[in-house]
């Protein structure tokens, strides 16, 4: 989205997720925005056998994650989930991948038991919908 | 004076070269790469296989065909566009390393990504995994009786398919309703709260396309028309792909 459209885009988001998170949760990596690096998992990567070498491409953005401290990294799409949650187990990073519905619905309190899939521990009880206590 | 026009050897063949020339900014030459290497200092790829952008370049514009020609790493370079992004000529390295992918012999081109393209392309859902119209619908069914029934504030939750004149078509990644549906529903619910009019499409609701990265360009198109006409089709005002 950032590409086809320009930096204001990703500018949006981030006034999401900080809405989400708090402020003082929300931490960018270096470099960002366009200077940002891609992860690895698109281009059809994850689908062909060069996985030594995707997990190599990929080092780059586990040091930038690994550089925030922080224990969730938000993933835009199904590619970048799937290649960043695979880095943090291949090198036993130990963030959590998430996508941005997930802690959308959860700062809503609407999050559901069976939709808490990628919650690190710390986030399983955090905010469990009435309805489910 | 000759009688005839004089015509000098066979029609010359399109080269790599030819090829980049005109990917290059506003009908320029090769020698706008200033070889800064701004590319490759800001690329993952750089380094893998012993190649990164500026090198392939450089070899694409001196010629050296024979060396790039099924050379592996154009699979190991997502095209992220970020040389571009970077390059002070604006040179569309990506571009190269997709018409690079494009020389493959079909067949020969990487299985996972030509199984997905060609999964893709039997059913009109253009789900990478084979989903079909029928599958789907089971599935987004099956998902949202379960919410309603058990989480009470979305007793009234919609997950339509095929509505007429709604305002979003929403894609859904074929992963989702394939292997983990209940990932579906958090998107659901934000939708129901704020009210959105929106639905899925039966034919091409799969948001990924495989037949772009496989540089199959006639597929990739196929795939694209296939989920336009349906937006179309609906009379939707908007096309959401989250992918």
């Amino acid at each position: 989205m950032r590409k086809s459209l320009g930096d204001w885009a990703a500018e949006e988001l981030r006034f999401v997720v900080k809405a989400v998170v708090g402020e003082e949760n929300f931490v960018d990596m270096t470099p960002n925005r366009s200077n940002n690096y891609c992860c690895g998992g698109g281009g059809g990567y994850l689908q062909t056998p060069y996985t030594e070498e995707r997990h190599k491409y990929g080092e780059m953005k586990l040091n930038q994650i690994l550089n925030t401290g922080a224990q969730y990294c938000i993933a835009p799409c199904h590619n970048c989930h799937s290649q960043i949650h695979d880095l943090s187990e291949h090198f036993e990073a130990g963030y959590h991948t998430v996508h941005l519905w997930t802690l959308i619905a959860l700062s809503l309190g609407i999050l559901g038991e069976n939709e808490r899939t990628y919650l690190g521990p710390e986030l399983q009880e955090v905010n469990i919908p009435e309805w489910e206590k | 004076m000759a009688e005839e026009v004089i015509k000098l050897g066979k029609k010359k063949q399109s080269t790599l070269k030819d090829e980049i020339a005109k990917l290059l900014p506003d009908g320029g030459n090769l020698d706008l790469c200033l070889t800064c290497g701004a590319c490759s200092s800001g690329c993952p790829a750089t380094g893998i296989r012993d190649m990164d952008p500026r090198k392939l370049l450089r070899m694409a514009s001196l010629g050296m065909d024979e060396e790039l020609e099924r050379n592996p790493w154009v699979w190991m370079c997502s095209m992220c566009q970020r040389c571009i992004y970077v390059c002070p000529m604006k040179i569309d390295i990506p571009q190269l390393v997709y018409n690079l992918r494009s020389r493959w012999p079909r067949e020969e081109r990487p299985k996972g990504i030509l199984g997905s393209c060609d999964m893709a392309l039997r059913h009109d859902t253009c789900s990478a995994m084979g989903a079909s119209e029928e599958d789907f619908q089971f599935v987004v069914e099956d998902v949202l009786a379960e919410v309603r029934d058990t989480q009470p504030p979305f007793k009234d939750m919609e997950a339509p398919i095929d509505k007429m004149d709604a305002d979003y078509v929403l894609n859904q990644n074929s992963r989702e309703p394939v292997t983990e549906p209940d990932e579906m529903v958090p998107l659901w619910k934000i939708l129901h709260i704020v009210g959105a009019n929106w639905t899925y499409a039966s034919k091409g609701w799969a948001a990924e396309n495989y037949c772009m990265f496989l540089a199959d360009t006639d597929a990739w198109k196929h795939i694209v028309e296939v989920k336009a006409k349906a937006v179309d089709d609906l009379n939707a005002k908007y096309w959401l792909n989250t992918e």
